[in-house]
């Protein structure tokens, strides 16, 4: 059962001396405008406990892959660093939590980083919008996910291609799947007809079909599928 | 023993004796250099022979260490790790030599691409990871000065399926590979008709295809902008001294030591003679007539003097199909029972595919014309029964082109020759050798800077099996 969504935005800093603990952090949210260019974040439940093993990964990560941008974590909300770029100490009090969604947009994470994060199994969201480093061969390693992934955006990567698309097939538990503005697949809206007929149970945003087609009466619509020349 | 005596040779560090002749002064005395450095002078001065409106670019060049006969795949991964691992940088001039610049008969660029770790030889396996993790890298490692140009992207798409054979061995040496049943299989892929089927073994990561045109000319202009040689022309002769050794059973052998490689150029009389000290033969289904040529197998059949390379041309044929209901995006390369295989190419329904014939049925590989009946004999019907889909499909194009098929145990040679000792066989692989060539490259660089594998140990593949009997057995052949 899902908590329903209510748009939750946090004020930077986030971490206000009062809030103690899990439970003092909502009384400190205060809806505000559209903030995070319009991006909402989800509410999940309060069962949701955090790993000790989230903080590692998040420490390693900060030091090896030097994110700038902050690592987003999820219990009852994101978890993000402050104006300072510390994250806040209530982190430690969050023992064997596992980790539901993380926001890695625009991170210099790339495939050996990843190892990080696979071994989240109960990844539930994943998001990968604009990371320069994250190519298809990543995508072929996300496959041991499969099992708990329900949301994955890749949204604005520029290395991928419609050949990683392909490895999302293990990807059985996903329904939503974020593939607009890939620069480097070849054909928009033939692959996210391919991807869709791959994936029949997922929601596949992205490319709408008509584009790649050709505009106007006289052009006729472009046929990507060109004959491979001998 | 023949044997320990094999070994001494072996643990020699060959280019250290190879590169040192000259310089130890041994085959050219001073004399002899100070009357060629004179005739050079004097055909300079004017009234002399030479004239500078002669353009002999066009010819390798006199001297050469180390010359690379086949320009393929192989060849050019081996040019690559011997400038990757010579110290210091530029110490060895290589020289690549390839008969046909279009390449238009290499195997290289008309195979159908496929790499897969689901070996049961661990070798096999070792090299493939190896590989793989060198395409993964290619943009960092290969990176020339004027950029990578285009995009050179290689993507594992997806994992070849096939029938179970030594997935233990393949995990152990970290491929990730699993089994299916029949019924998980058509959980997975609705499309696969399982009947029939035991098993079937999938490799999740690290398999798939690539373009090998691309990864062929992004290596040329890599090892260009590394400093190698290239040259257009035909190797027509070796020159060779011998000396007599005895083993310690008291055997005479003849050690044979290449000196000079005669390069003949295309259509035309002219050849170059190249002095070199080490030969790298890299040129695949000809790699049979460029040992002959360095005389390997000249001698009584049964001894190692008269052991030949047993790699020879076999004619394997290739057909682009399209089927507008066939499998989708998400279609791994897939490899039946019977030995055919097909895979995805491209965004629109085209498949490409082939099988290999048994031995009665191998085609005269005299020529590359290609034999439509065999598709619709041979190919079709197992795919058509494994793949419903396929029933209506309608083939759009094929080729051929040659496996450098090793008749002894369809697996590499690789290292140097017991008695012509310095040349170092680089071929043989029937039908894997794209997908091992890099690591392959590095082990025969290896070889020829350090005079041992360092990294991957391919001892089970030297020539000496071929006299000794000792197969090296490969059970996942297509």
């Amino acid at each position: 059962m899902a908590a329903p969504r209510v748009p939750l935005h946090l004020m930077a800093p986030v971490w206000n001396r009062d809030t103690r603990g899990i439970h003092g952090l909502s009384k400190a949210v205060a809806p505000e405008g559209s903030r995070r260019k319009g991006r909402s974040l989800l509410q999940f439940l309060a069962d949701h406990f955090y790993d000790v093993q989230a903080l590692r990964e998040y420490l390693l990560r900060k030091q090896v892959l030097k994110v700038h941008q902050k690592n987003r974590f999820q219990g009852k909300e994101w978890i993000r660093p402050n104006t300072r770029g510390r994250f806040s100490l209530d982190f430690l009090t969050f023992p064997e939590v596992p980790v539901e969604a993380v926001d890695a947009s625009g991170s210099a994470i790339n495939y050996h980083g990843l190892d990080n994060l696979l071994a989240l199994k109960e990844l539930q969201s994943l998001w990968l919008r604009r990371c320069p480093h994250v190519d298809d061969w990543c995508l072929s390693r996300l496959h041991p996910l499969a099992n708990s992934l329900q949301e994955l955006s890749l949204a604005g990567c520029p290395r991928i291609s419609e050949r990683g698309l392909a490895c999302l097939h293990h990807l059985q538990n996903l329904r939503r799947l974020d593939i607009s503005d890939l620069p480097a697949v070849s054909n928009p809206g033939l692959t996210q007809i391919l991807v869709e007929e791959m994936l029949p149970n997922c929601e596949v945003l992205g490319a709408d079909w008509t584009q790649g087609l050709g505009l106007g009466p006289e052009e006729q619509s472009q046929d990507a599928a060109s004959p491979i020349p001998a | 023993m023949l044997r320990r005596s094999l070994q001494l040779a072996l643990g020699r560090d060959v280019l250290g004796r190879g590169l040192g002749t000259h310089r130890g002064g041994s085959t050219l005395d001073w004399n002899g250099k100070m009357s060629e450095i004179k005739k050079k002078i004097q055909s300079v001065l004017p009234g002399g022979a030479w004239t500078q409106l002669h353009d002999t670019s066009y010819l390798p060049p006199e001297h050469s260490d180390v010359v690379i006969v086949g320009g393929g795949v192989m060849g050019l991964s081996v040019a690559y790790w011997l400038k990757r691992l010579e110290r210091p940088r530029g110490a060895i001039r290589v020289l690549v030599v390839e008969r046909d610049h279009t390449y238009s008969q290499a195997s290289t660029v008309l195979s159908v691409g496929g790499i897969r770790q689901q070996f049961s030889v661990p070798e096999n396996i070792q090299l493939s990871l190896f590989s793989i993790d060198f395409l993964r890298n290619i943009n960092v490692r290969a990176k020339t000065s004027g950029g990578w140009g285009g995009d050179q992207s290689f993507s594992p798409e997806r994992g070849a399926a096939q029938l179970a054979r030594g997935i233990r061995e393949q995990k152990q040496e970290g491929a990730k590979v699993c089994l299916m049943s029949p019924e998980q299989l058509r959980n997975k892929f609705p499309w696969i008709n399982p009947e029939g089927v035991a098993l079937a073994s999938y490799g999740m990561e690290h398999e798939g295809w690539f373009d090998p045109w691309s990864l062929l000319q992004g290596l040329r202009r890599k090892v260009q902008s590394m400093g190698v040689l290239f040259c257009q022309g035909e190797v027509t002769r070796f020159v060779s001294s011998s000396s007599h050794a005895e083993t310690p059973s008291g055997e005479e052998v003849t050690l044979k030591r290449v000196h000079e490689v005669h390069v003949k150029i295309d259509h035309s009389l002219e050849y170059q003679p190249v002095e070199c000290a080490i030969v790298i033969n890299a040129a695949g289904a000809w790699s049979g007539q460029i040992a002959e040529l360095a005389g390997v197998g000249k001698g009584p059949p049964g001894t190692l003097q008269g052991t030949k390379l047993p790699v020879e041309p076999r004619k394997r044929y290739v057909y682009l199909w399209n089927c507008p209901q066939g499998p989708g995006l998400e279609t791994p390369f897939v490899i039946d029972a019977s030995g055919a295989y097909f895979r995805r190419e491209g965004l629109g329904n085209n498949y490409l595919g082939g099988c290999s014939p048994t031995e009665e049925e191998e085609p005269d590989p005299e020529n590359l014309e290609v034999d439509h009946e065999f598709f619709q004999d041979k190919v079709w019907p197992p795919l058509a029964q494994r793949v419903p889909a396929f029933e209506s499909l309608k083939v759009r194009s094929a080729w051929a082109g040659y496996y450098d098929y090793n008749t002894f145990d369809q697996n590499g040679v690789v290292g140097p020759h017991p008695l012509v000792v310095n040349m170092y066989f680089a071929t043989g692989f029937s039908g894997h050798g794209l997908q091992q060539a890099p690591a392959v490259g590095r082990a025969v660089a290896e070889m020829v800077l350090h005079g041992n594998f360092q990294t991957i140990n391919l001892s089970p593949f030297l020539f000496n099996r071929f006299h000794l009997g000792e197969k090296v057995h490969e059970h996942n052949i297509i």
